[in-house]
């Protein structure tokens, strides 16, 4: 078999697996769903606002819930690959380990991007705003890219220490700050309905982040995850 | 014969703190070493650098003649590992999970190589029964059918008793008889001298990071397993 079909079997493996086991326990998604429409329900009653003020805050309120939402299913993806030793049950396949990363990535995507789904309709029906423009649309979808390419990599530092679950918040969220920013700037553009041209930086910004952060990912994950 | 498991000057540190030194081990093709040694002599860690789960810090490792950790996917798909976790996913079923590791192997026709492996191990019944079900032992029988399914040259077992009863730690011994029938090459640590006494054909001690002594079941002789290990340990 040549390595790059055996590199894309394994890849898809490791997101089948993930998504077969959630589909059965749903411990992961119904954490992150539960927390994200507290979030999302507190935020409606702290901010008793006029309409106009509302949309104003509408992208930090999402980008807020999702980046917490997002950081608790990373945490728990990889804590349970370690409790359980399943870690190393991957490790020791004889595939290139980026492949496990990838895979990772995938399903830690397909999970937020769920969850996303759900919560964008309710947060529409609170907050009395249309979220479901393509191009707010294409930001989440950036942004959440982003958000698990380096979440992905970082939880498998952190699940390494016997901190984690304080631990990467910690390390993620400065290193986020980038993806963050440019996806919160980008959605109030387009919810303000702000000119192509304002709203075009913070998507190549996104873009740049995503490019950088999946290469270096793809370069370093063999050496993090080694002892 | 061939060598199939080939370690020279050995050393593995942790910032500080050494804990292999210097150590020198070989096994020949199709011998079963018991790895014996107190708590901390380093079993763990020389195995899972043998796994190519740790990189050493100094020293040479070359399994089926490849060496780690330059050719450690190599080494990967000729080496089966149980350790006293299962390494199996709770919430996917037998086959499931065996199926999953199965499409990692690389494993062409895997239907017909799993439903051999289940045989193997006594779970044929129990296939489509999530392994959150099973007991530990029945977990760590599917374990080892995980670790033989792409029928590896070298197996590793790390303390493979842990945790199990009398009655699944008779149905261990066989499957592990098994499995070295087969004409694997099979490294065990264990703290179960008389387990390893039955299956072994070479006993090693390890004790503070290196090999203090090494004897073939042959020329045990009349001495028994724990007479050998203590001598080892008080030298």
């Amino acid at each position: 078999m040549n390595p790059r079909s055996s590199f894309l079997r394994a890849v898809a493996a490791v997101a089948w697996k993930d998504l077969a086991a959630e589909l059965r326990s749903r411990e992961l998604l119904s954490a992150m769903l539960v927390f994200s429409l507290l979030v999302i329900l507190i935020f409606n009653f702290a901010l008793e606002l006029d309409i106009a003020t509302r949309r104003s805050v509408t992208s930090g309120v999402l980008w807020t819930t999702f980046a917490f939402a997002g950081t608790l299913g990373l945490n728990r993806s990889l804590a349970v690959e370690k409790d359980r030793g399943c870690l190393d049950g991957l490790l020791l396949a004889p595939v290139d380990r980026s492949a496990i990363y990838f895979g990772k990535v995938i399903s830690n995507l397909a999970f937020m991007l769920i969850v996303e789904a759900i919560v964008l309709p309710v947060y529409s029906l609170l907050y009395n705003t249309n979220l479901f423009h393509p191009g707010l649309l294409a930001v989440i979808l950036l942004g959440s890219i982003g958000y698990t390419a380096v979440g992905t990599l970082l939880s498998s530092m952190a699940v390494q220490t016997r901190t984690r679950d304080v631990m990467l918040p910690i390390l993620l969220f400065p290193v986020a700050v980038p993806v963050l920013i440019s996806a919160v700037k980008a959605s109030s553009g387009y919810l303000s309905g702000a000119a192509w041209e304002e709203i075009l930086p913070w998507l190549n910004l996104l873009i740049a982040y995503d490019v950088i952060f999946t290469a270096i990912a793809f370069m370093v994950f063999d050496y993090v995850v080694e002892e | 014969m061939r060598k199939m498991i080939e370690v020279r000057k050995l050393t593995k540190r942790f910032g500080l703190k050494t804990v292999l030194r210097g150590l020198d081990f070989e096994v020949q093709a199709g011998e079963f070493v018991a790895l014996l040694g107190p708590n901390g002599a380093g079993k763990t860690t020389f195995l899972r650098i043998l796994a190519s789960l740790s990189r050493p810090s100094m020293g040479k490792v070359k399994i089926a003649g490849y060496e780690l950790p330059g050719q450690a996917a190599a080494v990967r798909a000729r080496l089966g590992v149980v350790s006293h976790l299962p390494l199996l996913y709770p919430d996917l079923t037998a086959q499931e999970n065996l199926e999953f590791y199965a499409r990692m192997y690389g494993i062409r026709h895997h239907a017909s190589r799993i439903t051999q492996v289940l045989e193997m191990v006594g779970l044929q019944a129990r296939r489509h029964d999530l392994v959150r079900t099973f007991s530990r032992g029945m977990q760590q029988r599917l374990a080892i059918g995980r670790a033989v399914l792409h029928d590896p040259d070298v197996m590793l077992f790390d303390e493979p008793y842990t945790g199990l009863d009398q009655d699944a730690s008779a149905m261990l011994d066989d499957v592990l008889k098994t499995v070295a029938a087969q004409g694997r090459t099979v490294v065990m640590t264990s703290h179960d001298l008389a387990r390893a006494e039955d299956l072994a054909t070479r006993f090693d001690i390890l004790s503070r990071g290196a090999i203090a002594a090494s004897i073939t079941r042959d020329s045990l002789g009349k001495d028994n397993l724990l007479s050998f290990y203590k001598q080892a340990l008080a030298a």
